[in-house]
């Protein structure tokens, strides 16, 4: 199964936004690199900054109060939509989806 | 009873150092135990007594030193991209970017990920995980809440950025959302207004505590400000000198226009109110010269039309009234009142054919000056009046009397826009009051110590939900109202207006039995001027109320001697004779 087949499978489910597959190398200051996108280019940019720093804080946080303990995924629920991330060692996957009402 | 101890001094020795010396423990006054007095008491058996387990519990409240904050923005620019990679560079980023992709890791995390992602997706598209699925129970479970204590809260305060202390004496809400308050700034303190003060008047962002939006600069302090209803750009002000200027907020901080000082007032100008037009251009505005002008803002040069406050109709300025609130209310567009400084409220007819017919009627009752006037939002007939030690609720039929008045001294008040019962007053010592008054007529419901100082004015938010108050010492304070005093009730509107009814009618029984009185001695003194033996009578008069004043005392006595018998011990006795 290659990265195209999973990004095409994700993309086709109802409600979703779009994804972002982000680079956690830190190597100058806090930001991602954005590898792949389906959004244009200024959003990916914002989300992948920030969505990285999250990520970072959140791991951080449940690595303190239980060393044992890591992140597996975080869902970020807003009013108008939801960002799913899903960490892993050196990359993000961030999901934007709209929730079904 | 009074222990007093007294020691002399002769003159000569005032004034002499102190020699203090050790003197033994002396004895002033030694009680003991009267056996009699334990007659009157009765032993109490069994005796409850508390007794608590428990952890013991201290309340601490701390508060931090003001925080200036300033927002800030930052532009994000890409980074993260490793030093040889030039990130404007779309070459090389793709380049990186298919180099990345190659890598073994790269496919098998995203897989991986992919997969986890896909569960959860569907999971969100299955089933809604924020649905509410009790929403009667929901209900029933606010209502037990509103039972809870009102509360407001502080959220923030803004304080006057200029060195000289000034009062705030106006707020007005922007209005259509209200998330600017304008507050005017001046010092009503006659001819002691510190030489250096600030003429300036702030319009402050509810985001932004620590400085003010923008500043106002008039020819003179502004005593009271308003927002135009319609305009959220354009503010009026009246002035301490008297003058009225207008300002439009896009047009930076220099009034617009400033009506000239011949026309305009003689006093501070007390309150400008907006009116309802289909220019959205006319305002009037009242002072303590006894004035009440109109004005158009397209033309200040002067005003459109003058009314002289005088009660004898005549047009007098020197006997006439000084006005200190106005009160205008859209849905009467052609009748407005004025509170005046001597404590009439006067209801005034704008259409009028000749000036003596503008002032409609007078409703006395107020021993100091009015401060504020409003109408209720929801039942014009009836409105409020603030005075020097009363908060009165009128109803426009009964003149003579209020309705209903409470008993503190008070500078300024307000109904709430979103319940017919609920109107706050603030004080001279700094404290806010909220009344019910389907709740509670006599007390406030909620009281809460805003500042140390004397608050001049207070403004409630369109919504209900903030309020402004402004304190003598230039801090504009905003507070939060709980929910429970600003949600309106289901039956409200009804009760309210049932007891709105009920207190006019009380009144109007009152006013009857007044005027029958009144009546009934002028028409018995008449008649004792028609006969002769006035003088007879006055004497016949003063014996009667003599034997009356008897019989009431021995009725008295009667009565105290009957205790007596019934309780069997003598002090009564003692006391009556």
């Amino acid at each position: 199964m290659s990265v195209e087949e999973t990004i095409k499978r994700i993309q086709s489910q109802k409600g979703v936004q779009g994804i972002i597959i982000v680079n956690a190398e830190v190597l100058i200051c806090n930001a991602g690199i954005p590898i792949k996108t389906t959004l244009d280019n200024s959003n990916t940019v914002h989300y992948a900054g920030l969505i990285h720093q999250l990520v970072m804080k959140a791991r951080s946080t449940v690595r303190e109060i239980d060393p044992q303990n890591d992140l597996t995924f975080l869902r970020v629920r807003s009013k108008k939509n939801e960002i799913m991330i899903a960490p892993d060692k050196d990359y993000f996957l961030i999901v934007i989806q709209n929730p079904s009402e | 009873m009074e222990h007093v101890f007294v020691y002399t001094r002769k003159r000569r020795e005032f004034g002499r150092p102190c020699h203090f010396s050790d003197r033994p423990a002396e004895l002033i006054v030694d009680i003991l135990p009267d056996a009699g007095l334990r007659a009157e008491f009765v032993e109490r058996n069994p005796l409850p007594a508390q007794v608590q387990c428990g952890p013991e519990w201290s309340e601490h409240e701390v508060n931090t030193e003001r925080l200036e904050s300033e927002a800030r923005g930052m532009n994000h620019v890409e980074g993260g991209w490793p030093k040889d990679i030039n990130p404007l560079d779309m070459e090389q980023t793709m380049r990186y970017r298919k180099k990345v992709e190659k890598d073994e890791h790269y496919r098998s995390a995203i897989v991986r990920l992919g997969s986890i992602m896909e569960h959860y997706i569907k999971q969100n598209n299955a089933v809604d995980i924020y649905q509410e699925y009790f929403t009667e129970g929901q209900e029933e479970d606010d209502e037990e809440e509103e039972q809870e204590q009102p509360v407001a809260r502080t959220i923030s305060v803004f304080r006057d950025p200029g060195a000289v202390k000034r009062w705030v004496t106006a707020l007005s809400w922007s209005p259509a959302g209200g998330c600017k308050l304008a507050a005017a700034y001046s010092c009503l303190d006659f001819q002691r207004a510190p030489p250096n003060m600030s003429y300036d008047s702030y319009i402050w962002d509810l985001e932004n505590h620590s400085r003010p939006e923008m500043s106002l600069k008039p020819a003179s302090p502004l005593v009271c400000l308003e927002y135009n209803p319609k305009d959220s750009h354009i503010l009026l002000g009246g002035g301490y000198n008297g003058q009225i200027a207008y300002w439009d907020t896009r047009k930076g901080s220099h009034p617009v226009e400033t009506s000239p000082i011949e026309v305009s007032h003689r006093e501070p100008v007390y309150k400008v109110i907006w009116l309802q037009s289909k220019t959205g251009t006319e305002a009037f505005s009242g002072s303590t010269d006894g004035q009440v002008l109109w004005w158009d803002i397209r033309k200040l040069s002067e005003p459109t039309e003058k009314l002289v406050l005088d009660l004898s109709r005549k047009g007098d300025l020197g006997h006439a009234l000084g006005c200190l609130s106005l009160e205008f209310e859209t849905t009467m567009p052609t009748k407005f009142m004025v509170g005046t400084k001597q404590g009439l409220v006067v209801s005034c007819n704008r259409k009028a054919k000749t000036p003596a017919e503008k002032i409609v009627c007078t409703y006395s009752g107020h021993n100091g000056s009015i401060y504020a006037l409003q109408r209720n939002p929801f039942f014009p007939k009836y409105f409020l009046t603030v005075a020097g030690w009363t908060a009165r609720i009128w109803s426009e039929d009964v003149k003579e009397s209020s309705i209903m008045s409470t008993r503190v001294h008070l500078l300024d008040g307000c109904w709430s826009p979103v319940r017919p019962s609920v109107f706050f007053t603030v004080k001279m010592d700094g404290t806010l009051d909220v009344w019910d008054f389907l709740f509670n007529q006599k007390d406030p419901t909620l009281s809460l110590k805003v500042c140390d100082e004397a608050l001049w004015s207070l403004r409630v938010q369109d919504n209900g939900h903030f309020l402004a108050c402004g304190s003598q010492q230039g801090t504009t304070t905003l507070l939060e109202i709980s929910s429970g005093l600003c949600t309106l009730q289901r039956n409200e509107k009804a009760l309210a207006s049932e007891m709105f009814e009920r207190e006019t009618k009380g009144a109007k029984i009152l006013e009857e039995q007044q005027r029958e009185i009144r009546l009934k001695e002028r028409s018995r003194s008449e008649q004792s001027k028609e006969e002769e033996r006035k003088e007879s009578e006055k004497v016949e008069r003063a014996k009667e109320l003599l034997e009356r004043a008897e019989r009431h005392f021995f009725h008295m006595v009667e009565g105290g001697r009957m205790l007596l018998n019934k309780n069997g011990s003598d002090h009564l006795g003692v006391q009556v004779l």
